[in-house]
């Protein structure tokens, strides 16, 4: 079990880094869903008016 | 296809990944020359392989955008540009890490390695175009970029043949009682190279699908604000 301390090192990079791409990926959607959201509003307010 | 890729190709993705985990840590034998360490190859190579597919996406949606300025071209290639930087960025991660206890050293000069790092930096030059430069103009240059930087592609392939490299050349070989000669490890290799290929599928998706709303978001506000 010699340099199971690189093999652990190198799955745990390929995981982060993956894991942190898809994070990134939610948030934008999150954001994008925000943004729609404030739109939709506004074009009901200026309906209203 | 929206269906597929939305409801079952995540799941599809999860199943594969869960296999090609499972087969690299509880089945594949442990490689007699290199030991344990070896066992990054099998994330390594496929890694290395979805970034050269991620560049074929940049390529292919590059020439597409510049020949019929397609929108979704630019998209396709807008994305294939994050996934070559994010699995550019696992490969120089990995190899590495690999490297260190098998050559003694965290990095070489070698031609392939300094090759893929030309590579990543030439997806990151893209990613902070597209981040500083919209519309048109922006995506035209990016497209230009991304088809140079997609040259540097066969140059990483054949590297190990036209300069003298260090780095592994062949896969399948019993040269030094490496390589991937036993069945278990063809097979989990196998395995992970089908794992990969479908979360790049799944992440391409989703990335152009983003893409997509967001172009149609923008329109629409220019549309309602004006």
């Amino acid at each position: 079990m010699e340099n199971l301390n690189f093999l652990f090192a190198a799955y745990t990079a390929v995981w982060v880094l993956i894991f942190l791409y898809v994070l990134t990926l939610s948030r934008r959607n999150r954001s994008l869903e925000r943004e729609i959201e404030e739109l939709r509003e506004l074009l009901q307010q200026r309906r209203r008016d | 296809m929206k269906r597929f890729c939305d409801d079952i190709l995540p799941y599809l993705t999860l199943v594969a990944m869960t296999a090609a985990i499972a087969l690299v840590f509880l089945y594949v034998p442990t490689d007699a020359a290199q030991g344990i360490v070896q066992r990054i190859f099998y994330f390594h190579v496929p890694l290395a392989m979805m970034t050269y597919a991620s560049v074929g996406a940049v390529a292919l949606g590059s020439a597409w955008y510049l020949w019929k300025r397609s929108a979704t071209g630019d998209r396709i290639a807008h994305a294939g540009a994050e996934l070559a930087l994010l699995f550019c960025t696992l490969v120089l991660t990995t190899g590495p890490i690999w490297a260190r206890p098998i050559w003694g050293t965290w990095w070489t000069w070698d031609a392939r390695l300094t090759s893929t790092l030309i590579l990543w930096l030439i997806f990151a030059a893209y990613l902070m175009l597209r981040s500083v430069s919209a519309g048109e103009q922006g995506a035209r240059y990016a497209a230009v970029l991304g088809l140079v930087g997609a040259i540097d592609v066969p140059i990483i392939n054949r590297s190990v043949y036209w300069w003298r490299t260090i780095h592994p050349a062949v896969i399948r070989t019993r040269e030094g009682g490496s390589g991937l000669g036993d069945p278990r490890m063809q097979l989990t290799f196998a395995v992970c190279i089908v794992a990969f290929t479908l979360l790049f599928a799944w992440l391409l998706w989703v990335r152009h699908n983003h893409l997509r709303v967001h172009q149609e978001f923008e329109q629409l506000r220019n549309e309602a604000l004006t």
